[in-house]
């Protein structure tokens, strides 16, 4: 146990002079779901804590046809899973942060703070690179913006550098006829850590597929964007033979591990089950728009 | 008095518990909430090796650590001799207990306590204990219980030697004990058999999970007296064990219960207690220590993982001729792994003439284990009741009808020996088969596999010693006093036949749970025996208080006591020309008619009624991912009389909760050398609320008769028959046999997978 400052601040601008001022022994807090954790057993020992939920710019949610979502890093999860045009145009997206802990966990705990806690297992993530995410990313030397599947580069690590902070994340207005789903096999039915997560979207042209994106999570040392899965859908109808197909494509990049959550022949085995059921939802869920 | 049954006013009633409302507002004591004066917090440093040589242990800069006041470690316990002694219901080896909460030479598993700092905070504590500099040299743990059984596995104890063999071997072993238990001809039984099955099963060690973690508050007085609060199960127990570690004299020590956040059967032994207590007299103040998630699960008693052969053999007619199993249990680092208890109760709930049954205590680099709910009887159950549900497969009789033609009854000749006296085991089978769960269809779920399975379980239940005070207060209400913590609802019940005896409702009688030394011996809450045992007691104690009554009415009316009658809290003469007295206008004039009325009685009854219990539980399975929903589950139970029935249901629904946990996800989880993975409750999965169905209870009321309100022990069989019921409803759903615990998403898809491969 060692002292810590907790800072409050009013502005991302604020924001970025503190973090800079702490330099390596600095983090963001948001919802804190996964960091106090961290501190208490040791893992991370940060000294200043800056609070990321007092930011207005990390508070922006909103959505329009033109923009598409705007969805700040320190939203907490409740606010979008209660969030009527979040549920019409990213079915997925909410599914994911649905899933997240307990209603009193989803009250803090935050998209922004899923993704920078680096986990592999982290449920928001295939449901943002299925959605095709950009995140805006600032720091006393501007804004620079990186693609979901490109943040994390090892367990628990992620492209921040110590002055950075996760301003928000932009995802496209969805195309007619398009829808995104998430699901994650865990043993118990609450409260629980994904063993894989599989995020799908895509759009179709009658029964054409002619977009499609899938998300991978818990089956490699970093979510994984399904890049030859999802171009293998493009141009062919979503029939039983595609998805399967991509489903294969989606097992080929899985490098899972052996641990108490399930061993890698398992993953491997639920890779191939979840794609074909997230594949199977989204197209339904398309062809219903 | 002879109370009798049917008229019955208060037992069999469903009152609000006496200790409800201080628990649900957040008001009761529980260990981790007291406080004391200058008190100091002690952390325990604790081993990163499953199995290792202590070469040194350097305590100087933890020492110097501002605010530290004094660090002990194995150096600073004595050192003991070696040998056993039977301790109520457990087997008690004071040397190795002592090893077990505080390492000697070697560490025996991940989390083995190496030493304990006593500070000004528990921040301070916990800094100290990253200054203990301790050289280990480590050496290669064994995991497994078969290969722990192996001539060339490496050796934990030394000085070990099997005890139990027929001839005595002078070789270091991890075998700690084997037993036998035989009757009949068993070739002569196999070759009568028509259908013969034989499996093998594994299990994992399983922790207890009580939401409490262990903690223990003490302060040692110049004097040489001591004073321990701690949650525990048994006070008494936690007096003789400190008084065995810490070679001080029992009376000396006296143990304050608190509350208590569940058991299980877990909190029947030490670990914190005999060294809050030695670090109190080190630094002569009061210091409190309470052990983390992660420290209950590496380091205090969870229950053997096991691995069992089963072999049963029966005739077209549906009876079984022969029985023989072998079953090796871990113990963990120590011995005294509930084997024993696993051989009498694998094959009891049937009538056996040919049976034989080897059973294995056997160390290996995980925590000691200690008791949990029926110890040893699940995992058995496990093997036992597939085998038979196989047998009743494979001659086409209805697995229900297959138990109720071999099952045990009065008069049946337990696997280690002793007739049954009057049991209701049929009557739960029977229960079953009539209920409305058993004869309804299996519902379709879309997309799933669905299965129903059966399965019943055996537990002794246990007596042993309680003492218990009824007074009289002088308003006519009455408190009861005893020994024994309360961890399933049982101060409402001992309230409740004090009641009953008393002429009183349930409310006007005050349950106390009080510390050692102001209630005589009162062994451990387990073995579901406080409503029997202690209850017992307190029945007697409330009839001394009734007998005392009825002379004061008599000094008063000046008549002779045999003449007063004491009916429903009324006093009355048989003679004419006195009015009855009710016992609230008697308890106000007993100050000038002989002073107070104190009951009080000790007891070591021998009656104890057994509990069998049959289940049936219907199942969904997702067969591309394994995961196993319950959709029903119903357990039957011979309960005898059932006290207060909604806690009687409430401890069937706990044990089912915790036996479906065991059959579908609890594990310690492993690494290759020996490190625990799971320390917490997101990966150590018991079942939360979302996993569970309502848990219908039959409570099947077959009085005790070696017990005067009929009463038996109900807490521990309700565990028993999950894990095999799932099982068998496996089996119905999927088509393959599951014979390793626990039946986890992975396996059941694997097994599903496997099947839809093999050539049909």
């Amino acid at each position: 146990m060692h002292a810590i400052t907790y800072e409050a601040p009013k502005s991302l601008e604020h924001a970025l002079r503190l973090l800079a001022a702490a330099g390596e022994k600095g983090r963001v807090l948001a919802g804190g779901t996964d960091l106090l954790i961290q501190m208490r057993a040791g893992v991370r020992t940060p000294e200043r804590l800056i609070d990321a939920k007092t930011i207005p710019e990390l508070q922006v949610l909103s959505f329009s046809p033109h923009e598409g979502l705007r969805l700040g890093a320190a939203v907490p999860c409740y606010r979008i899973v209660e969030d009527p045009v979040l549920c019409q145009h990213y079915p997925g997206l909410v599914e994911a942060a649905g899933l997240i802990g307990s209603v009193q966990i989803k009250n803090r705990c935050t998209v922004g703070g899923n993704l920078c806690n680096g986990s592999p297992a982290a449920d928001t993530t295939p449901a943002l690179i299925a959605l095709g995410a950009v995140c805006y990313v600032a720091s006393p030397r501007g804004t620079r913006t990186v693609a979901v599947e490109d943040f994390v580069v090892s367990p628990g690590r992620t492209v921040l550098q110590p002055d950075e902070v996760l301003v928000e994340f932009r995802i496209p207005a969805p195309p007619p006829h398009t829808a995104d789903c998430y699901q994650r096999f865990i043993p118990r039915n609450e409260m629980d850590i994904a063993v894989v997560g599989v995020g799908a979207a895509v759009t179709l042209d009658g029964e054409v597929c002619t977009a499609a994106r899938i998300g991978l999570g818990a089956v490699a040392p970093t979510p994984l964007f399904a890049r030859e899965a999802s171009a293998s859908l493009v141009g062919k109808p979503l029939d039983d033979e595609a998805i399967a197909t991509a489903a294969e494509l989606a097992q080929k990049i899985a490098r899972p591990i052996t641990d108490m959550r399930g061993t890698a022949e398992y993953r491997l085995h639920l890779v191939g089950v979840l794609t074909r059921r997230v594949l199977k939802v989204a197209a339904e869920r398309a062809r219903a728009r | 008095m002879e109370l009798q049954e049917h008229k019955f006013k208060v037992i069999g009633t469903r009152p609000i518990r006496h200790d409800g409302v201080d628990k649900v507002t957040g008001r009761a004591k529980y260990g981790a909430d007291i406080s004391l004066p200058g008190m100091l917090h002690a952390k325990v440093l604790r081993s990163p090796h499953a199995h290792a040589r202590i070469k040194s242990i350097d305590v100087s800069a933890a020492l110097a650590l501002p605010g530290v006041k004094a660090v002990i470690t194995g150096k600073d316990l004595p050192e003991l001799p070696p040998g056993s002694q039977q301790m109520g219901e457990l087997v008690v080896n004071p040397r190795y207990l002592s090893m077990n909460i505080m390492a000697r030479d070697k560490v025996l598993y991940d989390g083995h306590a190496v030493a304990a700092v006593a500070a000004t905070s528990p921040h301070i504590a916990e800094e100290a204990l990253k200054l203990i500099k301790v050289e280990y040299e480590i050496l290669p743990p064994v995991l497994d219980v078969r290969k722990a059984m192996q001539d060339d596995a490496p050796i934990l104890l030394p000085e070990l030697r099997t005890s139990g063999t027929p001839e005595k071997s002078d070789k270091p072993t991890n075998i700690a004990s084997q037993v036998r238990f035989a009757r009949g001809d068993l070739e002569a039984g196999f070759r009568a058999a028509d259908v013969i099955v034989e499996r093998e099963f594994t299990t994992s060690m399983v922790h207890q999970g009580y939401i409490e973690p262990h903690n223990a508050v003490a302060q040692y007085n110049a004097d040489g007296h001591g004073t321990i609060w701690v949650s525990t199960q048994g006070p008494f127990s936690v007096r003789e064990l400190c008084s065995h570690i810490l070679q001080m004299p029992l009376g000396n020590i006296k143990v304050v219960p608190a509350e208590i956040g569940g058991g299980f059967g877990g909190k029947t032994t030490v670990y914190l207690e005999p060294l809050a207590l030695l670090l109190a007299k080190k630094t002569g103040r009061p210091v409190k220590m309470v052990m983390s998630r992660a420290e209950v699960l590496r380091a205090t008693g969870p229950t053997s993982g096991s691995y069992i052969r089963c072999k049963m053999g029966a005739t077209k007619e549906g009876k079984i001729t022969a029985a023989q199993v072998w079953m090796a249990y871990e113990a963990g680092a120590f011995p005294g792994s509930p084997v024993g208890a696993g051989c009498m109760t694998i094959l009891a709930p049937y009538a056996l003439e040919n049976l034989q049954i080897d059973g294995f205590d056997v160390v290996l680099n995980k925590p000691k284990t200690c008791a949990y709910r029926a110890p040893g009887a699940t995992n058995a159950a496990f093997a036992a009741e597939t085998v038979i549900d196989e047998l009743a497969e494979k001659l086409g009789i209805d697995p229900l009808e297959f138990r109720r033609r071999n099952g045990a009854k009065e008069g049946t000749a337990q696997p280690a020996g002793p007739q049954f006296r009057r049991i209701g085991y049929i009557e739960t089978v029977e229960a079953i088969m009539n209920s409305e769960h058993y004869r309804s269809p299996l519902p379709h779920v879309p997309g799933k596999l669905v299965g129903r399975g059966v399965a019943s379980g055996f537990w002794f239940n246990a007596g042993f010693q309680s003492t218990a005070i009824v007074s009289i207060n002088s308003d006519g209400t009455a408190n009861v006093v005893t020994g024994s913590p309360d961890i399933g609802g049982t101060r409402a019940a001992c309230a409740m036949i004090a009641a009953e005896v008393l002429g009183l409702k349930a409310e006007e009688v005050n349950p106390v749970v009080t510390d050692t030394e102001s209630i005589g011996h009162t062994d451990v809450t387990g073995g579901s025996r406080v409503t029997f045992a202690t209850g017992y007691a307190v029945y007697e104690a409330a009839q001394d208080a009734v007998r005392q009554l009825k002379e004061r009415a008599a000094t008063i009316w000046k008549v002779k006591p045999e003449d007063v009658v004491y009916q429903d809290g009324v006093v009355s003469c048989v003679n004419n020309g006195h009015e009855p007295m009710t016992l609230k206008q008697l308890a106000g004039r007993l100050a000038r008619a002989g002073g107070p009325v104190t009951g009080r009685a000790a007891v070591n009854p021998r009656g104890v009624g057994p509990g069998f219990a049959t289940h049936v539980v219907d199942i969904a399975v997702d067969p591309e991912t394994g995961k196993v929903d319950i959709l029903r589950y119903t357990a039957a139970q011979d309960v005898g009389k059932a006290v207060h029935p909604s806690y009687v249901e409430g401890q069937i629904q706990g044990g089912v909760a915790q036996g479906i946990g065991w059959a579908l996800n609890e594990e310690y989880y492993y690494d290759e050398n020996g490190i625990m993975r799971n320390t917490g409750f997101l990966d150590y999965r018991i079942p939360t609320c979302l996993d569970l169905p309502m848990i219908e209870t039959i409570l099947v009321e077959v009085p005790n008769p070696g017990h005067p309100l009929g009463i038996r022990g109900v807490g521990e069989v309700p565990i028993v028959p999950p894990p095999a019921a799932i099982a068998n409803a496996l089996y119905r759903a999927i088509g393959v046999r599951m014979t390793e615990l626990p039946m986890s998403p992975a396996k059941v898809a694997k097994a599903v997978l496997e099947k839809n491969k093999a050539p049909q």
